[in-house]
């Protein structure tokens, strides 16, 4: 961050910035050199920053309305989409946002993983992200559980017995999440609260993720090291901000289509049947942005082993670091990987798509299949492949080939462009 | 440019995705225009009133609507009773209210703030009553079912006699449209059941349509509010992202790369 000193040109600035430096942070921020190169992939960070906002202001709103009480819920949300000015509104952008999170994200995921963002010296931001997500999917599945609709309920029952697999202690450990024997009014109260603390602690994460992101500086298309600040880079503010601003509004276009014209697309019918301990849906099934882990964990015919398996999908990614052998960082000039990461693209949505179809027949026979591939791509694909893989050689710098330079980067680029 | 193609397909097949696992066990529903659909889909005024005597005629006497009050009937956007009609519908409804000074219960004439008046006094007597099966409440129901108002427009003309080797219990009926064929509900519409002020011939298509749009107001009572503002959010978004994108392009163009 002490890339060169900032000295504020009015005397009440200088006071100020030498007890706080805000200044010199805000002159940072704006000077801060980004790759010129960056494509539009790398303006999800900014649209998260956008979604993580926006949830946070409507979700006060809401809380505002909303009574967290097994008996008063589901009334309470129909209060706020009925009668609050505007409820329908807020709760719909809401609903719909934690799902453009979600979206967001997971481009944000694949996109590291295509140009190698979490290899040295960026691990902490990756390990920091990783922690992130599985914040996001706490808050988002205890969020679902709010308007305490059948999905609400019996999700939460479904999950919260996930941990009674654990050995000797697991029934009382459920008990205690529950407060009770059964997801009830402890369970709603406890849930909202945590809920409503889970985004703040994102929130803090985010500062963390983008201040160590700040220290090695973005990576890029190209993934080799570029000079900070050179002829590589541009100042974040005017360059970047306008471009994530378009790429932003963008996002938010889609973000409206689904909030305006439907908004309930996403959801499942079932949650606007008021949750009955009594009644079990024909099929439980968890928001779609849970689905491949949902999937992973079905397609283990034992409990333990299949919370074990869902838990490992998520935390082998804080080891690939060091699971991906490779040293070079981006995809464009690694023919194999290039391939093996489409594969994983494709399992990741075919565990989505079984981890929604009954669990039985031909769909778990798949489900195990891409589960058993998943695993294969970052305990073995990748670190073999970080020895066997004959890469392609690297550009100089990323002006080069603006400048008429590298053969590989030109035919790299053609490559990609062949695939568009 | 390009890059954005990618993102946008990206999108549609996450949605198709969702839309696929929603649609796991999909009947071919009875289909009719929606007047509700679309971009611009606004409610047809009088098909909400005529829904609205259907739904008080003949659902109302098992179905609850326990988050609507009469006044909705009066507000935009909705079946837009006048106000004097509303009063007069809200009038005819007996409310039970209370404890008044002497600390009893008592009854008046309904007004526009009462919600409105369930059919039993609580859900065992409701049970009691049919059978067993507890009429759902209709408020949101057309959102609480997968087909949404397909589905209920079909059920409610899906009543036929039950193929050769199903049996029926007493008080279960054959509905081709129901999950599993098997209601508890009786066939309620029939041709003529009602008799629509406006002088619309009130064929059994006609009530289910009338009473499912209507029924689509009660769950959705801002509808037409919603398709308003969003058609205008979207253009703004849309001349904002333009003018955004040729700002973008000239300062980038200070730049050798491309953006």
């Amino acid at each position: 961050m002490s890339d060169h000193e900032y000295n504020p040109k009015s005397k009440f600035g200088k006071w100020f910035n030498d007890r706080l430096p805000l200044l010199t942070l805000a002159n940072h921020l704006t000077d801060y050199p980004t790759p010129k190169n960056l494509n539009y992939w790398w303006t999800f960070g900014g649209i998260l920053t956008f979604c993580l906002i926006t949830q946070i202001v409507t979700g006060l709103v809401l809380a505002m309305h909303y009574i967290a009480h097994a008996d008063m819920a589901f009334d309470s949300v129909e209060h706020i989409m009925r009668d609050v000015n505007y409820g329908w509104l807020i709760r719909y952008i809401h609903a719909n946002g934690a799902s453009m999170f979600f979206l967001a994200v997971y481009i944000h995921i694949f996109r590291s993983l295509f140009y190698g963002s979490y290899k040295a010296p960026r691990e902490i931001i990756w390990i920091i992200g990783i922690i992130i997500y599985l914040l996001m999917m706490a808050a988002a599945f205890m969020g679902y559980v709010l308007p305490w609709g059948q999905m609400s309920f019996w999700g939460a029952t479904v999950i919260t017995n996930l941990f009674s697999a654990i050995p000797l202690v697991g029934e009382g450990i459920v008990t205690w999440l529950w407060g009770g024997y059964s997801v009830d009014n402890p369970t709603l109260t406890r849930f909202f609260t945590l809920h409503y603390l889970i985004p703040f602690l994102i929130l803090g994460l985010v500062v963390l993720h983008i201040w160590a992101l700040h220290v090695p500086g973005n990576n890029n298309p190209v993934g080799i090291d570029i000079k900070k600040p050179s002829k590589d880079t541009v100042p974040f503010h005017p360059y970047i901000v306008i471009k994530d601003g378009f790429a932003l509004l963008m996002f938010m276009i889609v973000f409206a289509f689904f909030v305006f014209y439907t908004p309930n697309i996403l959801g499942h019918a079932d949650n606007y049947i008021e949750a009955d301990p009594l009644v079990t849906p024909a099929h439980i099934v968890p928001e779609w942005y849970l689905l491949p882990f949902y999937a992973i964990l079905r397609s283990v015919p034992d409990k333990l082993l299949g919370v074990i398996a869902m838990l490992s999908a998520i935390f082998i990614l804080a080891a690939l670091p060091w699971l991906d052998t490779s040293k070079i960082r981006s995809a464009v000039f690694r023919p194999l990987y290039r391939q093996f990461y489409w594969i994983l693209v494709a399992d990741v949505l075919i565990l989505g798509y079984v981890g929604a179809m009954p669990a039985e027949g031909l769909y778990l026979l798949i489900a195990r299949v891409a589960t058993a591939y998943y695993f294969l791509h970052f305990l073995v694909i990748l670190p073999v492949l970080g020895f066997k893989e004959k890469t392609l050689p690297l550009p100089i710098s990323i002006t080069e080939p603006v400048l008429g330079g590298s053969p590989n980067l030109a035919a790299a680029k053609n490559r990609e462009g062949l695939k568009e | 440019m390009k890059k954005f193609s990618r993102i946008i397909f990206l999108i549609i097949l996450i949605t198709c995705f969702q839309y696929n696992s929603n649609a796991a066990e999909k009947v071919e529903y009875l289909k009719t225009d929606w007047s509700f659909k679309g971009l611009f889909g606004k409610f047809d005024r009088a098909s909400l009133q005529r829904g609205y005597q259907v739904y008080t005629e003949v659902c109302s006497s098992c179905h609850s609507m326990k988050y609507l009050s009469y006044r909705n009937l009066t507000e935009k956007g909705g079946p837009e009773f006048t106000e004097a009609e509303a009063k007069a519908i809200a009038a005819s409804f007996e409310v039970k209210d209370g404890p008044n000074s002497d600390g009893d219960m008592f009854t008046r004439p309904g007004k526009l703030s009462d919600k409105f008046v369930m059919p039993y006094d609580n859900v065992k007597a409701a049970q009691s009553a049919n059978g067993g099966a507890y009429p759902p409440d209709m408020s949101v129901l057309v959102k609480a079912r997968g087909g949404g108002v397909d589905y209920i427009y079909s059920l409610l003309q899906g009543y036929e006699d039950p193929p050769i080797g199903i049996t029926l219990d007493d008080g279960v009926y054959y509905n081709k449209f129901m999950y599993g064929n098997k209601i508890k509900m009786a066939n309620q519409l029939s041709d003529g059941l009602v008799e629509y002020s406006d002088g619309t011939n009130a064929t059994v298509e006609q009530m289910s349509k009338d009473v499912t749009t209507f029924l689509m107001w009660a769950a959705e009572p801002h509808l037409e509010a919603r398709h308003k503002m969003g058609f205008k959010a979207i253009v703004y978004l849309i001349i904002l992202t333009t003018l955004v994108y040729f700002s973008m392009k000239r300062i980038w163009s200070r730049v050798k790369t491309e953006v």
